[in-house]
């Protein structure tokens, strides 16, 4: 069972509602019927009874869904001794053999095992045993693979996909994602504003797509900007070019002199991008993409290389030096949210690149550059004297492109600039970015784990895998036929709707 | 482990080492001339000029320094210019009034505030929650010399189960010793109970708020197991800063309530001193109680490591 | 779906619609202000000159001439304690002011430093830490000799490194966030950065900071004035009140009481502001003591 919705759409309320966690302030109304219980009756002793028991949850957070000051056996085994009354040796047991099933096997991770020394994966793998320590009749899974990226997400929903069917659960799998329920979920609920549009069989909800909501969504999903086809570059010099940069961190101090080797996060990376050209970046999480993204942005040194930015070397210059730079280069976050002070206005947020302009602008100037940028990326003038938190996060990441183009720049960076909106809104300004690439020029580097947002806006891929380029190519010819072994792993493992659908029509004959 | 032991080490020798220089060069600067005081005024200029070198006060400041802080290593502080006996003698006369005092203050403080917290927490925005809150709020704000003279009016002149001031010494006899500390601990302890309670609810409330507690509460723990096996432990490091911080203003509240109620302590002791420009004294004591505060700043930052997993590994 | 609440992008109109639903801030609020009003008044009236003693009068209980009482040399409690407030506030106030004036340019500095710059100063905090305040105070009223001004001074060096620490953690809180990285991509400088985005961001701590040591600085300068060490004589300040009234605890409590009872209540509206400031602005701010 799968329930899919945008965000603020009642899917996560609805899985605490089930559980009985919800705040304190929330109540619920109508029935909740579990094996025959009315939930919503229930008294705390008897939901005690049930959660752990008979149902279990997978969260969508793994990096704090663990108690940092106790071991994954101490957590996995509790909740074992809690409901069967067992042994500590007894539960530990059954706690060994759970994580050796969510593939966390005892030589690398005994039980005495913290859960900061381990990564988001492999937490959200504690996370899961669990959950179905004690095999559950049903098993809710909220967004469990929202925070990992798209590789960990195959295997956490394969690891969910096996359990499942060994144990007989019944599993309750919310995602904002279609691709990823129609993978998993032979039943379909689609809810908005906290009201269910459309429920039914999988395969055919989304193929029929008979309810306006249900199409919008899946064609969202989808979604291509129209572009035109790729120009043609490679007259002139490029933009910007990238000559065998390397960045190290210094590594863990290991006693008071000494320190570890360092940790080589960017590794003698080359490439180059021409004017007006639109590039992914992609690679899993943890790869080095964003800290090549910010030696691009020349807020972080490289330890050696250098990076030329349209012709003139970037690297190892003062914050003066750099200054004509700036003026044409700039960048757009992945938070809507955090890339703004909430405590300025909006005209002095989009405003801020105009500092590295050659003469300050009067602020009548100044006005009249805000609201055209506003205008551009399809905000009115009168925004300019709101607060940030006055918009929703799509209009942010408007206001993100505004501030971005305000100098009109040659290139503008993006880091992650979607990932964090909903589908709807996404489609939305990938056609803003499609539009900007084409109408004022602007060239990009995309930086995605997210392959559709890659195919959908960019002419090249560069795929990264622990600190290297390995791969470059034409973004259909890289996607279609990965040649190397990091973009197979990204290929195979990203959900894409269509092969999901076709393959559960398959399914059913 | 180590590492992180061993950075906290150095940090805290550095501080005392950087302490006693502050101290030193403080009281180097404070008018008036030992000798002289010793002397009186109707001394001849010879006589005070012998005394000085005999004191070693005409020696260069660095020397004077060394010579000091080698004989504080040694537990050798010198001697008091006012009383003529070693200050060692004074201080171990005087600690074994302050140092029961301070540490039943805190052990009180401790025993009181964490159940209050704990129990505030669990029923927050309860009527339980909001009257411990209440007094906690109000015992945040009143001072503590206040607090003891009221204690006194209650306990010592009203009700005269205990007496009001004074100290028999332990040799009259653990008990009545004992009895005339009870006062001056409550109060300290009450203030500083109240401050701790405050923290502990917060800091428990701002863990019951993390993603483990849900996690925890969908294994089916019932929400007090979950305050007790979770919440708890993660809430343990801001309470332990907190009673590291403590220490060092227990210490302080100590010299004020010890002169309120007339307990030969340290802090009787360093006060004394002061008014009666005992330098020497004034800078042993002040070294010695720098020194502890540093010590159980150290201590904090060592529980942190058994508490925090996280600490542990961090190399 | 991820869920973002930021709890301190908030508009003028609706902090204040928050204060005024808003128990503990109102009780500060309120209490705050009539303290201030009494120091304020107290400049132009009291009941009684507390300059004038009058022996006849002396140690009176409470009555409808002495609402408090008076005092060993006949001198009314109640205009005594009007008068101590201003200079109550005063101290603690300006203490205050000393603290933010150098703590916080400190704390930001360390902030946007990094580095070495931020340990050493870090280092030059635990050292001020090192010493009990109250301890350090009495040692620097007894070497520069006791009065208001310098308790003033002693009670202001102390908050020096609480307002450090306060705006360092702060700032350190904010220089991760994305905003600031765009700042910098747009070719802002440190200082500017500190000055734009994050001191108005840290505001809210540093306020709610500042109403703690308020209250602390008035409890301190109690304690100084009781040992002596404090305002001097013939001003009348709190903590001397209850000095005098020590040795005439049985037989005049009341001399003890009232002084007490303004120190506490003075206490209790500015830590019921603090913790009204920190739920309005900012529910998630941790308090620091």
């Amino acid at each position: 069972m799968g329930l899919v919705g945008e965000s603020g759409s009642g899917k996560s309320i609805t899985a605490l509602t089930v559980m009985q966690l919800l705040p304190w302030a929330a109540r619920a109304t109508g029935r909740v019927t579990f094996d025959g219980i009315d939930i919503l009756a229930a008294s705390e002793d008897q939901m005690c009874a049930l959660r752990g028991d008979d149902i279990g949850m997978v969260f969508q957070e793994p990096m704090t869904a663990l108690n940092p000051v106790k071991t994954i056996g101490e957590q996995v085994a509790e909740g074992i001794r809690w409901h069967t009354k067992a042994s500590r040796s007894n539960a530990e047991d059954r706690a060994r053999k759970m994580l050796d099933r969510v593939g966390l096997p005892s030589a690398q991770f005994p039980l005495s095992r913290y859960p900061h020394e381990l990564s988001g994966g492999q937490r959200q793998r504690v996370v899961i045993a669990i959950a179905c320590a004690l095999k559950p009749k049903l098993l809710i899974a909220d967004e469990p693979t929202t925070a990992l990226d798209v590789v960990l997400q195959a295997q956490i929903l394969d690891l969910l996909r096996g359990l499942v069917a060994e144990n007989r659960m019944g599993l309750l799998l919310i995602s904002h994602d279609l691709a990823v329920v129609t993978e998993m979920a032979d039943r379909i609920t689609i809810l908005r504003h906290g009201e269910v549009m459309e429920a039914g069989d999988t395969a055919r909800t989304l193929s029929e797509q008979l309810h306006p909501y249900t199409r919008q969504l899946a064609q969202a999903s989808m979604h291509v900007p129209a572009r035109a086809s790729t120009k043609e570059i490679g007259q002139g010099k490029p933009l910007l070019q990238v000559d065998s940069v390397t960045r190290d961190y210094p590594g863990r101090r290991t006693s008071l002199l000494k320190r570890a080797a360092p940790i080589r996060a960017v590794d003698d990376v080359s490439f180059s991008i021409d004017p007006g050209q639109s590039v992914a970046l992609v690679g899993r999480s943890g790869c080095g993409k964003s800290t090549l993204a910010r030696m691009v942005l020349a807020l972080d040194g490289p330890s050696s290389g250098t990076i030329r930015f349209r012709g003139e070397v970037i690297t190892g210059k003062s914050e003066a030096e750099l200054r004509p730079a700036r003026r044409d280069m700039q960048v757009v976050f992945q938070d809507p949210y955090g890339s703004f002070d909430p405590r300025q206005k909006v005209e002095k947020l989009v405003a801020e690149p105009l500092h590295v302009l050659e003469k300050e602008p009067t602020s009548a100037e100044r006005r009249e550059m805000v609201a055209k940028a506003l205008h551009e990326v399809g905000l009115s003038p009168r925004d300019m004297d709101k607060y940030p938190h006055e918009f929703s996060g799509g209009q942010r990441q408007r206001l993100s492109i505004a501030r971005a183009i305000i100098t009109r720049p040659r290139l503008v960076v993006a880091d992650e600039p979607v990932s964090a909106l909903d589908v709807s809104i996404r489609a939305q300004i990938l056609d803003l970015f499609a539009e900007l690439n084409q109408k004022l020029g602007i060239a990009y580097l995309f930086i995605t784990h997210d392959l559709t947002v890659a195919r959908a806006i960019t002419d090249q891929v560069m795929v990264m895998h622990d600190g290297r380029i390995v791969e470059r190519g034409g973004t259909s010819e890289v996607l279609d036929h990965p040649q190397s072994e990091a973009a197979k792993a990204l290929v195979a493992a990203a959900p894409d709707l269509h092969r999901a659908i076709a393959r559960r029509l398959q399914e059913q004959g | 482990m180590t590492a992180y032991l061993l950075k906290r080490l150095a940090i805290a020798l550095v501080t005392l080492v950087l302490a006693s220089m502050v101290v030193f060069a403080v009281l180097e600067i404070i008018p008036g001339d030992p000798a002289r005081l010793m002397l009186g005024l109707n001394a001849s200029a010879e006589q005070v000029e012998l005394l000085r070198n005999q004191m070693g006060l005409d020696a260069p400041l660095a020397t004077r320094y060394l010579h000091w802080a080698g004989g504080l290593l040694s537990l050798d502080f010198g001697r008091s210019y006012t009383y003529s006996v070693p200050v060692i003698d004074l201080v171990r006369e005087r600690v074994v009034v302050s140092l029961p005092l301070a540490l039943i203050a805190l052990a009180l403080s401790t025993v009181i505030a964490i159940p209050v917290g704990l129990f505030s927490a669990s029923r927050r925005g309860r009527a339980g929650d909001t009257i411990a809150m209440g007094a906690a709020q109000l015992g945040v704000a009143v001072p503590n010399f206040w607090f003891a003279l009221m204690l006194i009016y209650l306990f010592a002149v009203w009700l005269r189960l205990v007496p009001a001031g004074g100290f028999p010494g332990w040799s009259a006899g653990v008990w009545p010793a004992l009895k005339s500390l009870v006062l001056p601990a409550i109060a300290l302890a009450l203030p500083q109970a109240a401050i701790l309670a405050r923290v502990t609810r917060s800091a428990l409330i701002e863990v019951l708020h993390e993603d483990y507690i849900r996690t925890a509460r969908a294994k089916g723990l019932p929400y007090r197991a979950v305050l007790w096996r979770h919440a708890l432990r993660n809430a343990m490091i801001p309470v332990l800063t907190i009673l590291g911080l403590q220490f060092a203003f227990l210490l302080a509240g100590t010299i004020i309530v010890e002169n309120v109620f007339y307990l030969p302590g340290l802090g009787r002791l360093v006060f004394q001193a002061i008014t009666q420009r005992d330098l020497i004294v004034v800078e042993s004591v002040v070294m010695l109680l720098v020194a502890a505060v540093i010590a159980v700043n150290l201590l904090v930052d060592l529980s942190y490591a058994v508490v925090d997993p996280r600490l542990r590994s961090r190399q | 779906m991820t869920l973002h609440i930021d709890m301190s992008e908030e508009n003028l109109a609706g902090i204040l619609a928050k204060a005024f639903r808003n128990r503990s801030f109102l009780a500060g609020f309120a209490i705050t202000a009539l303290v201030a009003a009494v120091a304020i008044v107290s400049f132009f009236w009291t009941p009684f000159d507390v300059t004038r003693l009058i022996i006849a009068n002396k140690t009176q209980g409470p009555s409808l001439a002495h609402w408090f009482g008076t005092d060993h040399f006949g001198r009314d409690i109640l205009s005594m304690i009007m008068v101590g407030a201003r200079n109550s506030i005063a101290v603690a106030l300006v203490a205050v002011g000393i603290g933010m004036g150098i703590g916080v340019p400190l704390g930001t500095f360390a902030a946007a430093r990094g580095g070495f710059v931020d340990e050493a100063l870090m280092r030059l905090n635990d050292l001020v830490f090192a010493f009990p305040a109250l301890l350090s105070a009495i040692m620097i009223t007894a070497i520069f000799g006791p009065g208001a001004v310098n308790a003033i001074i002693a009670i202001g060096i102390f908050n020096i490194p609480v307002f450090a620490r306060v705006a360092r953690a702060g700032a350190l809180a904010i220089w991760p966030r994305e905003f600031i990285l765009a700042a910098r991509a747009a070719g802002k400088g440190r200082t500017l950065i500190t000055l734009e985005h994050v001191l108005p961001n840290i505001v809210t701590l540093l306020l709610v900071q500042g109403t703690i040591q308020f209250a602390l600085g008035i409890l301190a300068e109690a304690g100084l004035s009781y040992v002596g060490l404090g305002t001097q004589p013939p001003m009348p300040s709190w903590g001397r009140m209850l000095f005098d009234a020590q040795t005439r605890m049985v037989a005049a409590p009341w001399m003890a009481l009232f002084p007490g009872m303004a120190i506490a209540v003075t206490v209790l509206g500015l830590n019921l502001l603090g913790d009204g400031i920190a739920d309005i602005l900012d529910p998630k701010s941790r308090r620091q003591r």
